[in-house]
């Protein structure tokens, strides 16, 4: 794997691989010293067109505990600002050769371009309304731990189909573990031919509770001044995950972040069966092993100096 | 009237030429033999027996096995001069026209400013007259500098030598503003060419929407965006008795919306490009900006198959490209933020014919048809092979396989949908408006008798 561009490239052998690796990973958190040598002296850069706080936070902190040297670039501030283009950027970027250019970018297919541009190994950390790969990474992975396997599990993915790439990388990489995956949305939010991705489509609630797992979608609160739906008080009314929706063996997610009393009630989000801490937690751990396995896994990346094999090593830890 | 009385090009030396055994076909003078033909001072002067044709000083060029057809004509192309010369001009634009075989083409007027006053007419014909490869007509916009609000001279734009209106680009989205400009035709005349899209359904959309939108989470723009627009203004055109002609169709909604307003008697025409005939949205999930994005844009093959119907019932009378050159830098970013738009004249007739006629979807014959389809909707003689008619000839070789692309552009700009494509069919040669306007370099002519 040269780059992480979508979640529709990764066959389940490739996902299975990347949280097998994520979990090494999350042993090594549970040490004293957290930090491995694998990335040392390489070079990552992480490049952010659009706001975030878990993507980039949590790259940023996988590419340190990996040691390797970490360039944050916000477009906020940067030539961006001064009219740069996106490929202009990537070749200045491009010359202090780094490893891996992580990029996250208003609009569809941006990481795919920048793949063609830069000699880097390139990570998709969301274009557009198109794909989010490490989001349905960690999620994959948070459900995985805490369900063993996806095979068979209903999930729901609930809210603003239309305007979110997590909703499309999820529901993919969901299907192709095996899950059963059901779209639930207003019919303003729900792309029309979405079913032809391998899913059901829903348009209210009512079947939720087959579910083994909900999935709220963060809704933006612009998208009743564009008349996706009249108000969030019809939209909570219809679609809000609540306690009174949500039944006790269910467990629930969402990508963050929450607007509470919109898509997920506040005692919602604080109940014992949502997974939404455990998914940040997860972020880390996946994206170290997402850098680990473009830049040191598989064929080659790997050298004696940097432990052995494919194992992580902390650092201190006697090779 | 003819290409010339009409149009404008540079004056140049008329053709003596023979082509020894051309395989003719005009399926509009309804010719289809083995002939040679003779041009004799910029006029189609024989249709001889072949072999028999007395070279008379001509140049001579063995066609056995090279089919020679009317040159095609292109109701729609995009020169982008004034303003956009970094893309396109008369020159370049109109030396991409011969190369495709076409030996007439009309430029639209959403340029930089607008092409919206006689004076801007006049500055436009006269580069044509000092530049141009192949005859060219220019539109006038409908609306004053394409705001949809204001109608534009309209009377002394034809004088000035307007060959139609149309604000391609932007539809006139005020139907009102429309119904006024189809009221106004009957004093002015000249057709008036609508790019039909209703921008509150396609807001911010940048392909077609269906599934693989859906599935790339970019936003679409609906078929019915575009046809019920046709179906206004097939309304509209109906009710106050004038004459329209529909750009770029691309949707089976709006080809139907067509069929049933001329089922109707309504005055209109239409056209589709050769991308939207040979491609479908299936393409685009590649997000590739440079041979995908365009306004219509690509949809699905239910349309597609729609389209090539259209052709065959004559819903759509012509073939046109929508030649519309953009420079790397509008192409190289992402999808969404790309320019709109590919360009078609050096490709098309290679293009429909790898696609369409070799598979057998379509006719040689009917595709030669639909390629000259564009000049009567403009009140313009169609090309044809007829002796002593002006000379507008292409010669191909339908056998000749190239990569489009591999020897670069006469056009300023690579957009092409069809760039790295291998294409059979290829014009060997053209004569416009009585004057050789292209010749393959690799293609080497008989020696002068």
């Amino acid at each position: 794997m040269k780059h992480l561009l979508s979640i529709e490239q990764l066959s389940r052998e490739e996902i299975e691989a990347i949280l097998d690796r994520a979990e090494s990973f999350a042993e090594v958190g549970r040490r004293d010293i957290k930090k491995v040598p694998t990335l040392r002296g390489r070079t990552v850069v992480s490049l952010f067109y659009e706001s975030s706080t878990r993507t980039s936070s949590s790259f940023d902190l996988a590419a340190k505990r990996l040691s390797a040297d970490l360039v944050s670039v916000k477009a906020a501030g940067s030539s961006v600002e001064k009219g740069e283009s996106l490929k202009d950027t990537i070749a200045t970027l491009s010359a202090y050769d780094p490893a891996a250019i992580v990029i996250r970018h208003p609009h569809a297919g941006a990481a795919q371009m920048v793949a063609g541009w830069t000699p880097a190994a390139v990570v998709n950390a969301g274009d557009g309304k198109h794909e989010h790969p490490s989001q349905a990474l960690l999620d994959v992975y948070t459900l995985r731990r805490r369900l063993g396997s996806l095979e068979g599990i209903r999930i729901w993915i609930v809210g603003d189909v239309l305007h979110s790439r997590v909703a499309r990388s999820n529901l993919i990489a969901f299907a192709r573990m095996g899950a059963e995956v059901t779209l639930c949305g207003p019919p303003t939010l729900i792309p029309r031919g979405i079913e032809e991705l391998g899913c059901d489509v829903s348009y209210s609630l009512d079947g939720v509770e087959e579910a083994e797992v909900v999935y709220a979608l963060r809704m933006q609160k612009e998208r009743m001044s564009e008349s996706f739906v009249p108000s969030l008080r019809e939209y909570a009314a219809n679609f809000q995950i609540d306690s009174r929706r949500l039944n006790p063996r269910q467990l629930l997610m969402h990508p963050g972040p929450v607007n509470r009393g919109v898509e997920l009630s506040g005692e919602a989000i604080d109940s014992p069966q949502s997974l939404i801490g455990e998914q940040v937690a997860a972020g880390l751990v996946v994206r170290m092993a997402i850098l680990y396995e473009l830049l040191a896994g598989g064929e080659g990346g790997a050298t004696a100096d940097q432990g052995e094999g494919n194992r992580p090593t902390p650092i201190g830890t006697p090779a | 009237m003819s290409l010339t009385d009409a149009l404008d090009v540079r004056a140049g030396e008329n053709a003596h030429l023979v082509l020894r055994r051309a395989t003719v076909l005009d399926p509009v003078a309804n010719i289809s033999a083995i002939h040679d033909v003779v041009i004799h001072d910029g006029k189609i002067a024989e249709l001889a027996s072949p072999g028999e044709a007395d070279a008379d000083g001509a140049e001579v060029v063995e066609a056995e096995g090279l089919h020679a057809f009317p040159a095609f004509f292109d109701p729609h192309v995009h020169l982008r001069t004034p303003g956009h010369e970094h893309k396109e001009d008369v020159e370049t634009g109109t030396r991409a026209a011969a190369a495709g075989g076409y030996c007439g083409i009309l430029a639209m007027a959403n340029t930089q400013p607008p092409v919206s006053t006689a004076a801007d007419i006049s500055a436009l014909r006269e580069q044509a007259r000092a530049g141009a490869s192949v005859p060219v007509g220019f539109l006038a916009t409908v609306t004053k500098g394409m705001q949809g609000e204001e109608l534009t001279e309209m009377v002394e734009l034809r004088e000035a030598g307007a060959v139609g209106f149309s604000d391609d680009g932007l539809p006139i989205v005020d139907a009102g503003v429309m119904r006024r400009a189809l009221q106004y035709q009957h004093l002015c005349g000249g057709n008036i060419a609508l790019h039909e899209e209703d921008p509150r359904l396609s807001r911010d959309g940048a392909m077609n929407e269906g599934p693989v939108s859906a599935a790339l989470g970019v936003a679409g723009i609906p078929s019915v965006s575009e046809s019920t627009m046709v179906a206004r203004d097939a309304g509209l055109a109906g009710y106050e008795r004038a004459r329209i002609h529909v750009q770029h169709l691309s949707a089976a909604e709006s080809v139907e919306a067509v069929r049933t307003a001329k089922a109707a008697g309504v005055q209109i025409s239409a056209e589709a490009s050769p991308h939207h005939l040979c491609l479908t949205d299936e393409v685009v999930r590649s997000l590739d900006p440079h041979r995908f994005k365009m306004n219509p844009p690509l949809r699905e093959e239910r349309d597609r198959q729609a389209l090539i119907e259209g052709l065959r019932d004559g819903t759509v009378e012509c073939i046109a490209t929508d030649h519309a050159p953009h420079q790397p830098e509008e192409k190289d970013v992402p999808f969404e933020q790309a320019a709109m738009g590919v360009t078609g004249l050096e490709t098309a007739f290679a293009a429909l014919h790898t696609e369409l006629v070799l598979p057998g979807t379509i006719d040689l014959a009917l595709l030669v048809e639909r390629m000259g389809g564009g000049a009567e909707p403009f009140d313009l003689e169609r090309p044809t092979l007829a002796p002593g008619s002006e000379a507008n000839v292409v010669l191909c070789d339908l056998g000749a396989e190239w990569t489009v692309g591999e020897d670069g552009y006469e056009s300023r700009s690579a957009n092409s949908w069809c760039a790295g494509r291998t294409l059979t069919g290829r014009v060997l040669v053209t004569v416009a408006a009585g004057q050789v306007a292209f010749r393959l370099r690799s293609f080497s002519l008989g020696v002068a008798a």
